[in-house]
């Protein structure tokens, strides 16, 4: 008797193909993201780098991380083409008279560094989320803890929706008119920051209440039948258990406050400032002062000066420090998330 | 303290090896009174017309098949229904020492300081032995260390934890088994001092020896404490309480002493529900 043909042998037929089409499909759409990704990425790295490091000791470029921006200068000197910052340039021509009407090719913003728009853009985020961490969290604490469900929250709870959905470019309109008009601030840290925050308090609001219910409600139960109020029960035994996962939200608000530029175009950002935030006469000054920021830094570089091999060097220089400088930031309140939920785990 | 229970399965009456033995009938004190509660989930009446009262360092039980009110009766003791959207007392009073807690003058902290509760899933916090102990006395301003730690020892030698616990208190409540994370919220719960003591089902998950802990605990505690506890277990009502209410549909059908409602009970409802024969 002849034995019957295994029946598991696979036999090709359309839903196979199909099968197999499908996951390759999948597969390229992952591989695509993953490529567009990697190239970006790189291209930043290899083109910043060249700004960023050197290949002398102490191989970081550290005057592109400390000083201001400057306008660079090239010319020719006894048969040589020499390239110098302003300042450089200025001392150049002190110590050498002859050179006082020497012809220079200058080019806007290609020389020194970028340190007024790091610090510019480290306040921003420091107090822009300071402000949206403050609201948005009692916001949600509000929404989830105190407030019964009816027509009035669920009215606030789509507003909120529709607030993350409005561009950044509107936000930055709002603040104009708001905090620079009608409020009279000027183009200033403290427009910016306000600005900024509402733009990011839909984030923090959202996550933060998924973060509050994800408390378990025997916290809240038996803490209130041991007599806790309402607030006690909430500080002492909620919102420590939330932290972690508000933080994580604040990741996401963080990189967003980091990187936008639209926003602060009208309210916070300055083209180019000489003086440091913290250069100011009084104490008051200092909420009302513009700054540099990284993101308009950038599209001022890319877009507003006329564009050449000089320029190209700040361009990437500066998308890369930035790119660092949001990874870091972000990497601090994943390390500190961790340590929170390590000492808070139920 | 029996450990193994004999199935109940139809005979008339569980066995009452385990009942305490009946209280003087003198001096029947009451704590707390509740009186023709009518109580309501939004439009769904949960509790009919339900009078009682609860006697001082008695056990009471409430048992009655699922959806019977007993829970909810239960919470109304010490108002955590206040909780529950749309939950309200649509009638009656429940008065602890003649005061209506239910009052617009009454705080509901107070209340709940004079009302302990152990849930039916235990809730240790996410800290230390010592912390859970100490938090609600923190919350009422207690900040003397000495007294703290003399409570918390007093607190878990209550709830018969203290020698398993001693030489960790600075652990995570979580670390310890079922059993002992129900006793550590009983002792929560007495470190407080409470008058009154709510149980909601604090056996159901846990196994028969952590039960039978449980159980004996709760007779210890009786001396210092007026206790409710529901439960679904009925052979766990025979052998802990001194008083039994059975509620059926919101109502109240029966409230008697224990060994009157399991051996002689006034009701065929009650006789049907003990026997084992519907619920």
């Amino acid at each position: 008797m002849k034995p019957e043909p295994s029946t598991f042998h696979s036999r090709p037929d359309g839903r196979r193909r199909i099968e197999r089409a499908t996951t390759w499909i999948f597969r390229a759409a992952t591989y695509l993201v993953l490529l567009a990704g990697g190239a970006v990425l790189l291209t930043i790295a290899v083109k910043g780098s060249r700004t960023l490091f050197q290949s002398e000791a102490p191989f970081i470029n550290w005057s592109f991380l400390t000083e201001a921006p400057e306008s660079l200068y090239i010319f020719e000197w006894e048969g040589r083409t020499l390239e110098m910052g302003d300042r450089e340039f200025r001392a150049f021509k002190e110590r050498n008279p002859a050179a006082a009407n020497v012809e220079a090719e200058s080019y806007v913003y290609s020389a020194g560094g970028i340190f007024p728009a790091i610090a510019g853009t480290l306040l921003l985020v420091l107090g822009s989320m300071t402000i949206a961490l403050a609201v948005g969290v009692s916001a949600a604490v509000y929404l989830n803890e105190y407030a019964r469900d009816g027509r009035g929250i669920r009215f606030i709870r789509l507003a909120i929706l529709n607030l993350a959905g409005v561009p950044s470019i509107v936000f930055g309109l709002f603040g104009f008119g708001l905090f620079v008009i009608f409020l009279g601030w000027n183009v200033s840290l403290l427009a910016g920051w306000f600005t900024l925050a509402f733009m990011v308090l839909p984030v923090v609001i959202t996550a933060s209440e998924e973060a509050l219910k994800a408390v378990p409600l025997g916290f809240r139960e038996g803490s209130l039948a041991l007599g806790a109020t309402k607030w006690q029960t909430i500080r002492r035994n909620v919102l420590p258990y939330a932290l972690p996962g508000i933080l994580t939200s604040s990741v996401l608000g963080i990189a967003r406050v980091a990187g936008e530029t639209a926003p602060i175009m009208f309210t916070a950002a300055y083209v180019v400032r000489d003086q440091l935030p913290w250069q100011v006469e009084r104490l008051g000054d200092f909420f009302f002062q513009g700054v540099m920021a990284l993101p308009y830094h950038i599209y001022v570089v890319s877009s507003k000066i006329p564009q050449n091999a000089h320029t190209e060097r700040v361009q990437y220089g500066t998308a890369l420090v930035f790119l660092l400088l949001v990874a870091t930031i972000a990497g601090t309140s994943i390390l500190l998330r961790q340590h929170l939920r390590k000492r808070h785990s139920w | 303290m029996v450990i193994a229970d004999p199935p109940l399965m139809d005979s008339s009456a569980p066995e009452l090896a385990g009942t305490p033995p009946p209280p003087a009938p003198a001096e029947r004190s009451v704590v707390a009174q509740i009186e023709h509660l009518d109580f309501f989930y939004g439009t769904t009446q949960a509790l009919k017309d339900v009078t009682l009262d609860l006697e001082s360092r008695k056990v009471t039980a409430f048992i009655g098949p699922s959806g019977c009110g007993k829970s909810t009766l239960l919470r109304c003791l010490n108002r955590m229904n206040d909780l529950i959207e749309g939950a309200r007392v649509a009638g009656g009073t429940v008065r602890i020492h003649g005061t209506n807690i239910y009052d617009r003058t009454v705080d509901v902290i107070e209340v709940r300081k004079r009302v302990g509760m152990v849930f039916q899933k235990s809730n240790p916090f996410p800290k230390s032995i010592y912390e859970n102990i100490t938090y609600g006395l923190r919350l009422h301003g207690r900040r003397d260390k000495s007294r703290l730690d003399a409570i918390v020892e007093q607190a878990l030698r209550g709830a018969a934890l203290w020698d398993e616990v001693k030489d960790r208190l600075h652990q995570s409540g979580l670390g310890l088994s079922g059993g002992q994370q129900q006793r550590l919220c009983i002792a929560r719960a007495i470190a407080v001092e409470p008058e009154i003591i709510l149980m909601d089902e604090p056996c159901s998950a846990l196994d028969p020896v952590a039960t039978a802990k449980i159980e004996e605990l709760i007779q210890e505690l009786r001396a210092r404490f007026t206790i409710v506890i529901v439960t679904h277990n009925m052979q766990q009502a025979a052998r802990v309480s001194d008083r039994t209410a059975f509620f059926y549909l919101g109502s109240l059908v029966e409230y008697a002493d224990t060994r009157d409602i399991f051996t002689n009970p006034a009701k065929p409802q009650t006789e049907a529900y003990v026997s084992g024969r519907f619920g």
